[in-house]
């Protein structure tokens, strides 16, 4: 699944990559700023969806039953 | 070209006893039947709306010359059903049932019983019918990675016959398609007994002696614009690859319903598929090999649209990140990837897997149309999902009350002019019929016509009629 593979991806990537002494601080506005942004418009979506999804996951699914098409 | 989309359709309510979806869909048409007369009927637009087998409300577009109006049509049939069904909510709370109504485009319901989106392609009847669906067939096959709309089995993927698709049985998994568990057979004319790839009833809805109209059912119903045009893009560039003639590589499936679900339970596209020869070659072979041609194809014929290039590169994208077992490149733009991102994303917050009762309702609301409370339409709306280069949405609005440039645009005036007019029609895909006395038909036989001497003269007459009995009571608006 993704988020195994993510990260896993992460993992090796901090084992390729040697961390220095004292990491920079991320530059505002830089790669972080945005992965920042990114993972906060997820969060926010997440959260409007909770919102508007009904509140039995279950029955919901179970309740969506049509006659077949073609 | 031109696409039927079968809406799923649900009511539920808080408590008590909700519709049946039967009933639900009745009632979703009943604003229809009152000015139609009919649960079945042509709209301005060109399209055709009505309840169609087990009660799916279906939407079938106008016949489209692009894949920019193809697109937006397909999209102006949600908005148009997505209206009704705001009617029908509005309608159940005022008499105290309330609830909500739910319209998903999508391709299966929890019991497994599945439904359809039908894309149709007109070719010329010269072609040799038996030879383009030979070659198409582990085309469709194989489609399903560039555009399938995803889908998640909690108890992983169902078993076909003896066969088994999961590495770990029981095991929660995801697959590219819907419909690819639903599929029985390769081609015949039936569609709902023993679900075939292409249905070949030969109903050409034009000239018999010219044109021949290519039913494809193996699709899956998809909610992106990206997706959508390129599902029909690339399937319209194989057709004409095969329609020129060109000398083309035998890959006959050896199953191809076999086919269809071992590709759409294998996300590394990597699986061996048999073929009638005996060899092997997964998805990715021969979903590669297709590009190739068609590509070789193009730069020797040049690109009969102006989005050609567009459908080439994001069709090679798609593979090179199914290749690469890294989406991130195709997330906002196929329906499949974009799903499993949102997916991912919640499973990652929430510590769970895909066995998750909600992450199976959020796969069911990905494909609810209504605007704000559908996940994919949400996605959209924050520019988390992609729009077709060169639309912002505007041009769906446009086309709910707008024909395309082809026939439509006939058949679409004169089905306005006759609401206005107060008359009564009798419509199919070639014949606008003006019930009455006078008993006026115009036949359309070439789809690709904009102007009919006969129709310019039906319509002066029936907007003559509509200026005379403008003093009566006008004709219930239409949705």
């Amino acid at each position: 699944m993704a988020q195994e593979r993510i990260t896993s991806t992460g993992s090796k990537r901090e084992e390729e990559t040697p961390l220095p002494d004292s990491a920079p601080a991320p530059a505002p506005g830089g790669p972080s700023a945005a992965a920042q942004a990114q993972a906060n418009q997820a969060d926010d979506l997440l959260a409007d969806i909770d919102a508007v999804l009904e509140a039995n996951a279950e029955e919901f699914v179970k309740g969506f039953v049509q006659k077949g098409g073609q | 070209m031109g696409l039927e989309t079968e809406f799923g359709i649900v009511h539920t309510v808080p408590t008590g006893a909700a519709l049946s979806p039967d009933d639900t869909a009745r009632r979703l048409f009943r604003p229809i039947v009152e000015w139609g007369r009919s649960s079945n009927v042509f709209l301005p637009n060109g399209a055709r709306l009505y309840l169609d087998v087990g009660s799916h409300p279906e939407y079938a577009t106008a016949e489209c010359a692009t894949l920019e109006d193809t697109v937006a049509h397909d999209r102006a049939g949600e908005l148009i059903v997505d209206d009704m069904r705001g009617q029908l909510e509005a309608k159940l709370a005022e008499e105290g049932t309330g609830g909500s109504v739910y319209l998903f485009k999508n391709n299966v319901d929890s019991a497994g019983n599945s439904f359809g989106s039908h894309e149709n392609y007109m070719i010329a009847r010269s072609t040799r019918f038996a030879r383009l669906v030979a070659h198409l067939i582990p085309f469709l096959v194989t489609r399903q990675l560039i555009a399938g709309a995803g889908r998640v089995h909690p108890q992983g993927p169902v078993a076909f016959g003896q066969r088994s698709f999961s590495q770990n049985a029981g095991q929660p998994s995801y697959s590219f398609s819907q419909r690819a568990d639903h599929i029985w057979e390769d081609s015949s004319s039936s569609t709902t007994r023993a679900r075939p790839l292409i249905n070949t009833r030969d109903e050409p809805h034009g000239d018999a002696e010219r044109f021949r109209r290519l039913h494809v059912i193996v699709g899956d119903s998809t909610m992106s614009t990206t997706t959508t045009a390129l599902r029909l893009g690339a399937t319209d560039l194989m057709l004409r690859m095969i329609e020129a003639g060109n000398a083309l590589i035998d890959r006959t499936l050896k199953d191809p319903a076999l086919a269809l679900r071992q590709i759409s339970h294998d996300l590394t596209g990597t699986v061996p598929v048999e073929l009638a020869d005996g060899t092997q070659r997964s998805a990715l072979d021969l979903q590669r090999e297709y590009l190739e041609t068609v590509t070789r194809f193009v730069q020797a014929n040049g690109a009969h649209h102006d989005r050609v290039d567009w459908v080439l590169d994001l069709w090679a994208r798609t593979l090179d990140a199914v290749q690469r077992r890294d989406f991130t490149g195709i997330d906002t733009e196929i329906d499949w990837a974009i799903k499993k991102k949102l997916l991912d994303s919640w499973v990652a917050r929430n510590g769970s897997d895909y066995a998750a009762p909600r992450v199976a309702q959020m796969d069911l609301a990905f494909h609810d149309v209504a605007p704000g409370r559908g996940l994919f339409r949400m996605l959209e709306e924050r520019g988390m999902a992609a729009r077709l280069p060169g639309t912002d949405g505007s041009e769906a609005q446009t086309a709910v009350t707008t024909p395309p440039e082809t026939r439509a645009k006939l058949r679409g005036a004169l089905v306005k002019a006759a609401i206005d007019a107060g008359k009564h029609t009798t419509i199919d895909w070639v014949n606008v019929k003006i019930n009455g006395a006078t008993q006026r038909i115009v036949t359309l036989r070439d789809p690709f016509l904009t102007h009919d001497d006969d129709a310019a003269a039906m319509l002066a007459i029936l907007r003559r009629e509509a200026v005379r009995g403008s003093e009566q009571p006008p004709a219930p608006p239409i949705i």
